[in-house]
């Protein structure tokens, strides 16, 4: 009898424990796309980075649930009628998650930090409409030069090179964040570690055990924390989309940021209220090589391979998640734009093919000249499915394509020194402007992979950046992409789609073009 | 035995230190950089990069650096996870593919062996055939299409066990990747073992012992076993240190924080140091265990011996 | 000593052994059933492809992902491109027979020679052969090949050569153990004390009786061999579009397990079929092979 009686008392205890702790701790548990290379805002360059990051800190401005950008810690602006000045209130509620105030230095402290040249930032160049940003991320200018200032302590001004009508939106990105310099100050570059790391978002860090999960709670000192429903939010970095979809099937996570396009069918039979699908900020295209010696320099053979590519084809029976048919460089969804498509969309298919050997035989191919290209596509099944349907689509024309694949490091130190004719490429938007995709066919910019060159393109992508009205603006740029389609610069084959699994239990999960997603809005529907 | 086991970790230090340097000009030979990815860095942006990991110095100098970051147990960061030094990255992941890794082998030698015997004792019999068959699923079947199986059949169908994570090495967790993982090995061991076994019951020291009339149990036991193993242990050096150091498949298809991953994706992310980290522990557990199975077949078969030649 | 004769003499014979190895092989009904069966399936895979009425890169574009039928001519179904199944199965078997057979015989003869030299000469000749054994193995494999794959452009030969060049090593050690045993017994001892060479006593003695376990490891090399390569192909150092091969063929089959089963069963039950006939003929050859059973 001894033995149940010493069972007893921890049994009791165990009860009276239960009836008084609060009920079950809402905890969302989010499959990411990879295991980040860091939680420091200044040191990362993925999607799967930012949606952990985006949720430990804010930005001036800030994304709400569908994507448009409300104020974040910053209360109010105002901008200079030139657009090259803006001047920041910050809110006087923004503390970090040790309690201490968000100030305007932070923010110039962040900015400085990002752009010193030691700092090593990847993405830092998307911060450069900022004055003297280039000179001192490059080492010409001191940071003090820098086009950021705090007037007072809760009040930020930022000096622009010119008017940048994507700035706002910009600040958004976790390379506007500002850093707790209190904190950085102290641990130097271990100021990330989760030991150490003060945030100013909804959630703080608490733990990251690499390649396991990262879990994150939420922060009491957050200005809108009362409207926070989430407790707790656990990150499982899963690179395997497989492993994603099993472990939503088992019911171990409640999102997944992606799923394998093959199983879309599936999915759609068995989890429909799950499967999340919606318009990407980004472009799935094929750069031709414009270099001379490759036959892909003549803009007939160019056209003649665009032409035969049923796009239609490609995102039906080849990926079928619901992408569509790219015709334009620029993706439709993107603000403020409207893209030009190519001329040929009005042909019918047919027509289109008599067109494509039309322009073959004028370049000087046929039978007896046959064409031969060297198709590289980087290592994925999706890329590798896509490549050969196009070099299927490819040969009745004549065209002997020969498919070559590679891991991606070699791919693009490949591709990038000119040894393909056709490459496999893709874009997701650093923000919403068609500047941002026009950029990659100006003359002489690193990510021009097929090195197309053209002065007109040049001269109005220019001048647009020169433009202060946004309509003139986007004519302009429309124009420069009608130049590039005409020239059949690149090969656009589908607008992306962002996939998400997203469990029917939770509410406040909208889709987006960003595909960002920030827990504060998330809760469970209880 | 002594001297000689001495010895040998005395020539572990040249044999190391031929590796990396070997791999270090291997890995810089090899095409595409840390940065050569998706998108293109403005120059600006990959100098400062280079310039913040010393890639902008000429190999030679880069080599020295490393060699001299080595010997003072440095590995240097990674430049794929910054937050983490390479040390950190090996130490947080080894426990995790050692533990899976010894159950797995454990698994593997307990089953493989007593099946090989069977199989070696029911030579040709329907016994033998259906051991052998069975052993044989796990090398006709490759382990990437085992554990999705494995997967979907036990976590998600069945829902009995996790479909991935690891949960601080929790027993539920490590079943699926543990057996997926041990299911190969148990094949390798049991048809290694059948063969050997029934090479050494022919041999005349067998012969003789039966002949002197020693029970079957004693013949196998005390005589056979042994030697019998020879060619098993050859063969679990080199594949001990190969299971202890992760699988990436596994891993990844269970969603387990363990190193094996670093070895494949090291490469493709072109992570340098990251490389050389995973180059200089597993070559140090080869040599490890490369020596520890010499040192056993002297157990096994005392008229191996090394120490006067 | 007069018990030991028997092995000292045999294998002298060189002609009737080997006649004598086939006789007893045949013998043996399930060795037998198994090289007849990996016959079929070799002649399968390089007679088949004239059978099946489509072509290795030809899209049916009004067939994607679709299930084996005997009215559309694709008997097992197509792939996601809509290729047909069964001739890209018969054409992977090509391959991957082909780098199995050649990259199992580069690390048989490189395994067996360099194991049988250094377990003979022992001590520092024998030292020095395993280390370089050891830093083999602990060079990183993917940048060998990427590395090879740079000097010597993209190659099916290249393929061969990068897998046979890793696995010789286990070959290596297993025979190189095998070896340090029997080099110590009695008919070997014997051999020196009759003068033989060095060369005769390898070649005639040790290698033929550490023969059990050589070919055991080599049936259990040759699902490594064609995996691995399918590892390669994946990285895009192995075979590149259209061409295809078995263990890329499982790969891609193993995402669609449940929307398209086809795609893994069929590439799978050849790989399968292929080596237990392999190891069922390997048992066969080991016994037929053994010289203590002569």
């Amino acid at each position: 009898m001894q033995s149940s009686r010493t069972l007893a008392i921890p049994m009791a205890l165990a009860l009276t424990v239960g009836i008084t702790a609060p009920l079950q701790a809402d905890t969302l548990r989010i499959a990411i796309m990879g295991e980040p290379a860091s939680l420091d805002p200044h040191k990362i360059s993925g999607t799967w980075e930012n949606d952990v990051v985006g949720d430990l800190f804010e930005g001036l401005v800030t994304e709400a649930a569908d994507g448009t950008r409300i104020p974040g810690v910053a209360e109010s602006w105002e901008i200079s009628d030139d657009g090259t000045v803006y001047t920041f209130t910050l809110r006087d509620d923004a503390k970090w998650s040790d309690g201490k105030p968000v100030t305007a230095n932070d923010f110039v402290f962040a900015f400085q930090r990002i752009l010193t040249p030691a700092t090593a930032a990847d993405y830092a160049y998307l911060l450069y409409p900022i004055k003297n940003a280039a000179d001192v991320y490059g080492g010409e200018a001191d940071v003090s030069t820098l086009g950021v200032e705090a007037l007072d302590t809760k009040t930020l001004q930022v000096t622009l090179e010119r008017s940048t009508p994507y700035f706002l939106d910009q600040l958004s990105h976790y390379t506007a964040y500002p850093v707790p310099s209190h904190v950085v100050e102290t641990y130097g570059n271990e100021w990330s570690r989760p030991i150490n790391m003060v945030s100013n978002g909804a959630f703080q860090l608490q733990e990251w055990q690499s390649q396991t999960r990262i879990t994150a709670t939420r922060n009491p000192y957050f200005h809108d924390a009362d409207n926070v429903a989430l407790d707790e939010v656990v990150y499982f970095p899963i690179e395997e989309r497989n492993t994603a979809l099993n472990r939503f099937r088992a019911g171990e996570i409640h999102i997944a940021r992606d799923f394998p396009t093959h199983q879309y069918d599936w999915l759609m039979d068995n989890l429909p209220e799950a499967v999340q699908v919606a318009p990407y900020l980004g472009i799935y295209y094929y750069a031709f090589n414009a270099r001379d010696g490759h036959a892909t320099a003549d803009p007939r053979v160019r056209e003649a391979l665009s032409l035969a590519v049923r796009r239609d084809v490609i995102t039906d029976q080849i990926l079928g998640t619901g992408e569509q048919p790219a015709y334009s460089f620029v993706p439709p969804s993107v603000n403020h734009y409207s893209a030009p498509t190519a001329s040929f969309t009005e042909l019918s298919q047919e027509e289109r093919l008599q067109r494509a050997h039309e322009l073959l035989q004028e370049a000087g191919y046929g039978p007896d000249n046959p064409l031969e290209l060297m198709l590289r596509y980087n290592t994925s099944e999706d890329h590798r499915k896509v490549a050969i349907a196009i070099a299927a689509m490819w040969k009745p024309l004549g065209v002997e394509v020969d498919l070559y694949n590679a891991e991606v490091a070699v791919h693009y130190s490949d591709i990038r020194q000119g040894d393909f004719d056709v490459a496999r490429a893709g874009w997701i938007g650093d923000y919403n402007d068609a500047q941002n995709f026009l950029s990659l066919l100006e003359s002489d910019v690193s990510n021009n992979y097929g090195a197309y060159s053209s002065p007109e393109f040049d001269t109005l992508m220019n001048e647009a950046a020169n433009t202060q009205d946004m309509d003139a603006r986007a004519e302009l740029m429309a124009e420069a992409e009608a130049i590039a389609l005409e020239d059949s610069a690149t090969l656009p084959i589908y607008y992306y789609v962002s996939r998400n699994l997203v469990s029917p239990d939770l509410v406040g999960w909208e889709s987006t073009i960003e595909d960002i997603h920030r827990s504060r809005w998330i809760r469970f529907d209880h | 035995m002594l001297s000689y086991t001495l010895k040998r970790i005395l020539q572990a230090i040249p044999t190391l230190w031929v590796v990396i340097t070997l791999s270090f000009f291997l890995m810089h030979l090899a095409p595409g950089g840390p940065f050569d990815g998706e998108r293109q860095l403005p120059p600006e942006i990959e100098a400062n990069l280079m310039a913040s990991y010393g890639l902008d110095k000429p190999v030679w100098e880069q080599y020295f650096t490393y060699m001299g970051n080595l010997l003072q147990g440095d590995l240097g960061p990674s430049f794929k996870y910054k937050d983490f030094s390479v040390t950190e990255l090996v130490a947080q992941g080894f426990p995790v593919s050692l533990e899976l890794g010894l159950w797995a082998i454990s698994l593997a030698l307990l089953i493989g062996i007593p099946l090989g015997v069977i199989a070696a004792l029911k030579r040709n019999s329907s016994v033998d055939y259906m051991v052998m068959g069975t052993a044989l699923a796990g090398v006709a079947i490759p382990n990437f299409v085992i554990a999705p199986m494995l997967a979907l059949v036990f976590g998600v169908f069945l829902a009995w066990l996790p479909v991935g994570g690891w949960n601080d090495g929790h027993w539920k967790n490590l079943v699926l990747p543990v057996v997926a993982l041990s299911i190969q090995q148990i094949a390798y061991i049991a048809r290694m073992m059948r063969a050997s076994m029934i090479e050494v019951l022919g041999s005349h020291f067998i012969r003789t012992a039966r002949a002197k009339g020693l029970s079957e149990s004693e013949v196998i036991f005390r005589h056979a076993l042994r030697p019998a193993m020879l060619p098993v242990i050859s063969y679990l050096g080199p594949a001990i240190a190969g299971i202890i150091t992760g699988s990436v498949v596994i891993e990844q298809i269970f969603g387990i924080p363990g190193i094996g991953r670093y070895f494949v994706q090291a490469a493709l992310n072109r992570d340098y140091t990251l490389v050389m980290g995973t180059v200089v522990f597993y070559g140090g557990l080869i040599v490890l265990f490369n020596l520890i199975v010499d040192l056993l077949y002297s157990a096994l078969d005392p008229q191996i011996r090394y120490d006067n030649e | 000593m007069i018990m030991n004769n028997t092995t000292l003499t045999a294998p002298a014979v060189g002609n009737s052994l080997a006649r004598d190895a086939w006789r007893r092989l045949r013998q043996n009904g399930a060795a037998t059933v198994s090289l007849v069966l990996l016959a079929v399936i070799s002649l399968v895979c390089f007679v088949g492809p004239w059978l099946t009425p489509w072509a290795l890169d030809e899209v049916d574009w009004n067939a994607f992902l679709a299930p084996p039928s005997i009215e559309s001519g694709h008997y097992a179904g197509t792939d996601s491109n809509g290729r047909d199944l069964l001739t890209r199965v018969f054409y992977g078997g090509q391959i991957s027979l082909s780098v199995a057979l050649v990259a199992t015989l580069v690390s048989l003869v490189i395994g067996v020679l360099y194991g049988a030299i250094a377990g003979y000469f022992g001590g520092r000749v024998d030292n020095l052969m395993m280390r370089f054994v050891d830093i083999m193995y602990s060079l990183p494999f993917m940048f060998m090949v990427i590395l090879l794959m740079v000097v010597f452009g993209r190659n099916i030969l290249l393929i061969y050569a990068a897998i046979g060049a890793v696995e010789w090593l286990d070959m290596s050690r297993i025979v190189r153990g095998q070896v340090l045993a029997l080099k110590r017994r009695e008919f070997v001892e014997a051999a020196h004390a009759l003068g033989v060479s060095s060369f005769k006593i390898v070649t005639r003695h040790l290698i033929p009786n550490a023969i059990g376990p050589v070919i055991i490891y080599v049936t259990l090399t040759v699902p490594k061999v064609i995996l691995l390569e399918s590892f390669l192909s994946f990285l895009g150092l192995g075979v590149q579009e259209p061409l295809t091969s078995w263990g890329v063929l499982i790969s891609e089959g193993k995402d669609m397990m449940e929307t398209a089963p086809w795609m893994l069963i069929v590439p799978s039950a050849f790989l399968a079929i292929t080596l237990l006939c392999l190891n069922f003929l390997g048992d066969g050859l080991r016994d037929a092979l053994d010289p203590k059973t002569r």
